[in-house]
């Protein structure tokens, strides 16, 4: 099972090494992985996206915990957190499919910033499960070239 | 305020942290920390034969004495041969920190001379580790270490420090912080009340209960709030190879060593719990056998400081993290209050159960062979020094041997490498004891094959004049190694053999210490006796025994099998 783990620690050189070599030390997956500095600039926040099942995840948290730069691990995924993530679509295109590739990229609410006479690519944010149905959909439609997403951010709501 | 260099600051701190010794070797690197020890007197610097020994030293003298061991290494090959004693004190939990040069910051990722990614290599065998960037930082990562070092679950910690950081020439002001806070560091060391309220209770309950004990118990000092709760409660308590001599050998309830080659009874008491209240354990693999057969009735009660040791392995019922000390005397006090409280008699038919166990006697052995049998020699050497010596082994056959049949009375005198079996350990092991306790008994229970990992450090000992004696229980092969190629490959004996042993007696004479070898059952004991008055007399003495090649370590549990799946001895399996 996906889960998603937001992760507050010392904005510190070799922090963030410290926690990829948790995950391929332990034999854990990392399906995606982002990091940023947060208002705090001492503070930096990982959001990681991993699977596992009940025991896999609590070993994760707790181990993630035990690293000394770690402040604060959560579990994102109820309803209290919001996460986001943006993906750029490179798809080809002729004359009679912009139409419609722009139509399901606005249904979407996707933005076409770049095109030329055989290429279009398209910015879009939302959830994960969002871009994957996007995706698959705008496949069905043309030839999808090159795909750039940025990984999982996550905020809560309270 | 004082004006120091780096150097200068590295070796203050040391002595303000009000460390004795370090353990080390010198180079390029940290030549300005070299000079500063002898500008600055306060700490006494061992010099080693090789880096790894400096570890294992620094690593013996925090085993017996609960401090924290100091090793100074340099860069480059310095630091990676430092790596194998980080690593087994890592596994075991034993405090120390390792200071390493580093090239200096403007060299760092040219591929400099001795340059290595000392922080990147350590850091999966680190609880923690520092990259010095600034002179100023000095004490306060200096005292972060070693707080980092000792408190909670302990572990070693490693400091690099680039070359320009030590620069004798730039002085910066210094002083010594009273307090450091580690905002994202605050290890749970009282246990959770209602847990604790749980947890006795399950106790009391329970028909069939059990104490399992692990080194936890020894770094948090709770050997006397063990004994009087297992005493209270009349429960047996079987002892992980980590915590040997926290309950005295001979205590009626010790059940001894459990696991892999743990004794019947401790074995058999495990596996027919109903209750397990673990203590300072990690559910390693060696004392569990197969986890899908493990103690299939027991409720389980984990007491760990870390909470990644609870459920990584075995789930446990009940958790309770915190101090295992704190903890105990929790348990103590409610116990205390319930004076009414008599579980003598309830346990009567579980004892009976246990001392029919008991009564196999799974520790026999041939005493009258003519050939040397390897328990004989550990009896002998246990009943010699009143089971008080401070014994450090290494590892394989030897190592079991030792921890079977070596009666230790007190905690902190077994010293080995449990975790991650380092052979090799035993002799640097036992010469960093040995500096701590200079007037006490001091043992290296080896092998032909591990003592020549590090047997360079002879001369170590001699420089120092730090007198231990050594018992090699030589089979001239790699006696583990051949003990499962005759149980697993059909006795082919891959690159098990020892061929071209050196004379022990000869070489240990050779760096100016005695050597005795022994090749009689008959004649053991007097040479032990020799050998022991010659240590007596302030020598290192290096005492070869010629045991019996054939022999195995037994009990041995099957493998795959339940806690109870035993194999006493080498051919006849136990009756269900």
């Amino acid at each position: 099972m996906k889960r998603i783990l937001s992760i507050l620690l010392e904005n510190e050189s070799g922090a963030l090494s410290r926690v990829v070599g948790l995950f391929s030390q332990r034999g854990y997956n990392i399906e995606s992985i982002t990091v940023a500095p947060t208002e705090d600039s001492s503070i930096s926040k990982i959001t990681i996206q991993t699977i596992g099942d009940e025991k896999i995840i609590e070993q994760i948290e707790k181990q993630l915990h035990k690293l000394i730069d770690v402040l604060k691990v959560t579990e994102v995924g109820n309803i209290n957190y919001i996460e986001r993530e943006i993906a750029l679509v490179k798809v080809s295109n002729t004359h009679d499919q912009y139409n419609r590739i722009k139509n399901i990229t606005d249904i979407f609410r996707g933005t076409i910033i770049s095109i030329t006479p055989k290429i279009s690519i398209i910015q879009l944010p939302g959830t994960s499960k969002k871009i994957d149905a996007y995706l698959k959909t705008i496949r069905e439609l043309t030839n999808i070239i090159e795909i750039s997403r940025s990984g999982i951010i996550s905020i809560s709501k309270i | 305020m004082e004006m120091l260099s780096g150097s200068e600051m590295v070796v203050r701190s040391l002595i303000d942290q009000g460390i004795k010794y370090i353990f080390g070797y010198p180079g390029g690197a940290v030549l300005d920390i070299y000079d500063a020890l002898k500008t600055i007197n306060g700490i006494k610097h061992i010099l080693v034969r090789h880096e790894q020994s400096a570890t294992h030293m620094a690593d013996g003298y925090a085993r017996a004495t609960g401090k924290i061991g100091v090793v100074l290494v340099t860069s480059g090959p310095g630091a990676t041969n430092s790596i194998t004693g980080i690593a087994t004190a890592y596994m075991d939990s034993i405090p120390l920190v390792v200071i390493s040069g580093q090239v200096a910051s403007s060299l760092i990722g040219y591929d400099a001379f001795q340059e290595c990614d000392m922080i990147g290599i350590s850091r999966p065998i680190v609880k923690h580790s520092f990259l010095v960037k600034n002179i100023e930082e000095i004490p306060i990562i200096f005292k972060k270490a070693f707080w980092l070092a000792i408190s909670g679950r302990p572990g070693p910690i490693v400091i690099d420090l680039p070359k320009d950081i030590l620069n004798p020439l730039i002085k910066k002001p210094y002083t010594w912080p009273n307090e450091i806070n580690i905002r994202s560091y605050n290890p749970i060391l009282k246990g959770h009340q209602g847990q604790i309220k749980k947890a006795l209770y399950t106790l009391i309950k329970a028909k069939q209960p059990v104490i399992y004990i692990g080194g936890g118990v020894i770094s948090s000092n709770s050997h006397e709030e063990l004994k009087t709760l297992a005493e209270k409660l009349n429960i047996p308590v079987t002892v992980s190879l980590m915590a040997l001599g926290v309950l005295p050998e001979n205590h009626p309830q010790n059940l001894k060593m459990l696991g892999m080659h743990g004794t019947y009874e401790a074995n058999m008491t495990m596996h027919n719990a109903d209750v397990i209240l673990a203590i300072g354990v990690r559910f390693d693999d060696r004392t569990t056998n197969n986890v899908d057969k493990y103690c299939p009735n027991a409720i389980i009660i984990h007491i760990d400081i870390d909470p990644t040791s609870i459920s990584k392995t075995i789930p446990a019922n009940i958790p309770i993290v915190g101090d295992a000390q704190n903890i105990l005397k929790q348990i103590l006090n409610l116990i205390n209050k319930k004076q009414s409280l008599n579980t003598m008699l309830n346990l009567k038919d579980w004892w009976k159960k246990i001392n029919s166990w008991k009564s196999i006697n799974s520790l026999n052995f041939n005493k009258y062979s003519k050939k040397i049998k390897p328990q004989y020699v550990i009896q002998k050497i246990s009943q010699l020094t009143c089971g008080n010596a401070f014994v450090t082994s290494d590892v394989g056959q030897h190592q079991m041997f030792a921890a079977l049949y070596y009666s230790f009375n007190k905690p902190r005198k077994w010293i080995n490498s449990g975790g991650l079996g380092t052979m090799g350990f035993g002799l640097p092991a036992a010469l960093g004891v040995k500096l701590a306790f200079p007037k006490e008994i001091v043992i290296c229970i080896t092998g032909d094959g591990s003592i020549q990992m590090n047997i360079q450090e002879l001369s170590t000992a001699m420089q120092y004049k730090l007198a231990i004696l050594i018992l090699n229980l030589n089979n001239r092969s790699l006696g583990m190694v051949k003990q499962w190629q005759d149980m697993i490959y059909s006795g082919r004996h891959s690159h098990s053999y020892m061929k071209s042993l050196p004379d022990f007696v000869k070489l240990a004479e050779s760096y100016g210490h005695i050597g005795i070898s022994i090749n009689t059952t008959e004649e053991l004991e007097k040479k032990l006796k020799l050998a022991l008055s010659y240590l007596n007399k302030g020598t290192s003495v290096f005492v070869d025994v010629s045991i019996d090649p054939e022999e195995h370590v037994y009990p041995m549990q099957k493998r795959g099998g339940g806690m109870n799946e035993m194999l006493l001895q080498k051919i006849e399996n136990l009756p269900a």
